[in-house]
């Protein structure tokens, strides 16, 4: 055990370190639509100074670093209040494991430079929780496959180039076998953007999309027909974990944001609320938990049901910051009101909590059915 | 960057574990066994790890052995033997003092306090009934003498080895507390079926196992920097550290009460022995949420 950074480590983040100061200026404050728009451009401009896609494979634009890497990464953008990085690792991680040579060949490395951007195609109207029930379908036509259906909370999907789609190929088959995943174009007619405004105003980041007729080659199905399930849970799994999403920089960064006030609090008398020391203290915890849990890949632990834990503690963590921001400047700050807002979802996105305290009680406590 | 214990912690925990599974407490009314209690102590002797600190081991040492035991409900003296042991060694059974109190002072005759730069030591008396039923507490017996003086840096390392110490307690307690729940919730049945089969009572403890995780990372990294960080960093990390799991223990513990239902609020059940535990090592070395910095400093 050592917490310290290798030597390596260490020239890495002050190379990291660096990097941001001369870029300081350019930093938006968090929340707003501004705040998601920007972040195609934050994406292309981390991976080309050589700081994005740190433990990935080197073929596909990665750098194949030890995982840790990513901590020190978090840990920097929150400490230079910069943005997080972009939240894709589930998508390489789907599509690394679950699609063919051909493929990653050809989706992974702008997926990973940021050259192409990519929404995600799994939640539905009728099926949010319960995803197996999903009732978009895709039938086969000669080389391609026709889509038909309904896709909500498509985050990104207005400016996504691709969508990784789940529908259902065979609709005798139980409901699980019957989902196939595809690599779908949004740049056709008769894919249809109705985005959602969000409760604090953003209109950037909850898509929603109609699929009506669009096309999709058959050989962007990833993995065979029927496997569509193997790689939501791939998906989902790892959609939980933060050291997969790189929100603790975003933490980090509101409560920095909060405890100096942004210079707009008169100095002296000014003391930090319960709230705000509660929301300190749970971003630290998350800091030595993500640690925790990169140093254990070191080992080849499994990605499991112990993600659902880690995604309690990232929810518990921003909603909390929700509420120190609440505690500090009430609803009078527009960017503190919509990030408090924005915490909201976070016990909804990616599975909601009650699903994830489902999986910790059954897969992990053996308490039996939930 | 690693974060992970090495072959021979693990070692060190199984064995802990093990230890404190075999002679601790099962039951109330186990506590009143002094045949086990002393079996118990002879074993706990025999290990040498309340001299953990003198033989060179470190904070993450300390706080596995410490967490173990207190999952355990181990009902002689570890806590203050080995702070006392991190004070100056000594062959006579030591505990320490604090608040002019001695803590943890079964069968101890002798404790040390901190004072400013200066260890002092005193002669422990007659027991005092305190909250916690797995540790005696007793009066010291004056004169307090001098018995070393220490440099402030290792003042500084050993205030943050005393909250580590304490929060391994207070992570200890919540896992047994949380285990015991989980037991008795996959037994215990109502309308048919086991109760934590029902989400009103799974999730709960659902929580609680998350509570635990956090707590598992944020005292693993406070126990390192007891010997490796700054040690103003070790005492900010141990703050940190003793807030949230002080805050998730006694959260755990009173789930666990509640799934006990009624029987979780009776004296023979050990939920409420777990929670006396984590509200004894809350006050012991007690840290106020004002006390944490916001990084500011």
């Amino acid at each position: 055990m050592d917490y310290r950074d290798s030597p390596a480590e260490a020239a890495f983040r002050q190379r990291l370190k660096t990097w941001l100061k001369e870029r300081s200026r350019e930093f938006p404050p968090t929340g707003g639509d501004a705040y998601w728009a920007g972040q195609a451009a934050w994406h292309r401009a981390l991976h080309a100074a050589g700081f994005f896609g740190l433990s990935w494979p080197k073929e596909y634009g990665g750098q194949a670093l030890p995982p840790v890497y990513d901590v020190i990464l978090d840990e920097e953008l929150a400490r230079a209040g910069a943005r997080p990085r972009p939240s894709l690792g589930y998508l390489v991680q789907g599509l690394g494991r679950h699609g063919s040579e051909e493929l990653r060949r050809r989706f992974l490395p702008p997926m990973i430079d940021g050259s192409e951007r990519w929404c995600q195609g799994f939640s539905e109207p009728g099926a949010g929780s319960d995803l197996a029930s999903l009732a978009t379908t895709a039938v086969r036509d000669g080389d391609e496959y026709v889509v038909r259906g309904h896709k909500v909370w498509t985050s990104y999907s207005d400016v996504a180039d691709w969508c990784l789609l789940l529908a259902r190929t065979d609709p005798d088959a139980p409901r699980h076998r019957g989902l196939s995943a595809f690599v779908i174009s949004m740049h056709q007619p008769e894919v249809e953007q109705c985005p959602l405004t969000m409760i604090n105003g953003v209109t950037t980041e909850f898509g929603q999309v109609r699929f009506d007729g669009a096309r999709v080659p058959a050989r962007q199905l990833v993995g065979a027909p029927g496997e569509g399930w193997a790689l939501a849970m791939t998906i989902v799994s790892r959609e939980r974990e933060p050291a997969e999403l790189g929100f603790t920089a975003r933490y980090g960064k509101l409560v920095r944001d909060l405890v100096t006030g942004a210079g707009a609090r008169p100095t002296g008398k000014w003391q930090p609320s319960a709230d705000l020391i509660w929301a300190y203290v749970q971003t630290e915890m998350l800091y030595t938990h993500v640690r925790r849990r990169l140093s254990e890949r070191l080992d080849g632990v499994a990605h499991g049901p112990e993600g659902s834990l880690d995604k309690l503690l990232m929810t518990e963590t921003e909603q909390a910051v929700g509420h120190a921001a609440l505690a500090e400047a009430g609803t009078a700050d527009p960017e503190l009101l919509s990030a408090y807002l924005y915490s909201r979802a976070q016990s909804v996105m990616g599975g909601t909590a009650q699903i994830q305290k489902n999986i910790i009680a059954s897969r992990i406590l053996g308490l039996g059915a939930s | 960057m690693d974060a992970r214990l090495s072959p021979e912690q693990r070692e060190l925990r199984a064995a802990a574990a093990k230890l404190a599974d075999s002679a601790g407490p099962h039951s109330v009314l186990d506590l009143s066994d002094d045949g086990r209690v002393a079996r118990l102590e002879q074993a706990v002797a025999a290990t040498g790890w309340r001299a953990l600190r003198s033989d060179g081991a470190g904070g993450v040492e300390v706080a596995i052995v410490a967490e173990e035991f207190a999952r355990g409900l181990v009902d002689v003296p570890f806590l203050g033997p080995v702070l006392a042991d991190g004070l100056q060694p000594s062959p006579e059974p030591t505990t320490i003092a604090v608040d002019g109190g001695a803590v943890d002072a079964r069968g101890i005759s002798r404790a040390l306090a901190l004072v400013g730069l200066e260890v002092r030591a005193a002669q422990v008396g007659d027991a005092v009934t305190k909250v916690d039923l797995t540790r005696i507490s007793a009066k010291v017996v004056g004169p307090w003498q001098p018995a070393a003086e220490i440099s402030p840096a290792q003042a500084q390392r050993w205030r943050a080895l005393a909250l580590v110490a304490t929060t391994a307690d207070l992570l200890g307690a919540a896992r047994g507390a949380h285990a015991l729940a989980c037991d008795y919730a996959k037994i215990r049945a109502q309308y048919g079926h086991p109760i934590g089969t029902y989400q009103a009572v799974s999730h709960p403890l659902a929580e609680g196992l998350a509570l635990i995780e956090g707590s598992v990372s944020i005292l693993r990294y406070a126990a390192w920097a007891v010997d490796e960080a700054a040690p103003d960093d070790a005492i900010r990390a141990a703050r940190l550290a003793k807030v949230y799991c002080a805050r998730a223990a006694r959260t755990v513990c009173e789930t666990s009460i509640q799934v006990h239902g009624g029987i979780g609020n009776t004296w023979d059940c050990l939920a409420h022995v777990y929670l006396r535990r984590a509200l004894a090592a809350t006050e012991l070395f007690p840290v106020r949420l004002e006390e944490i910095d916001c990084g500011l400093s």
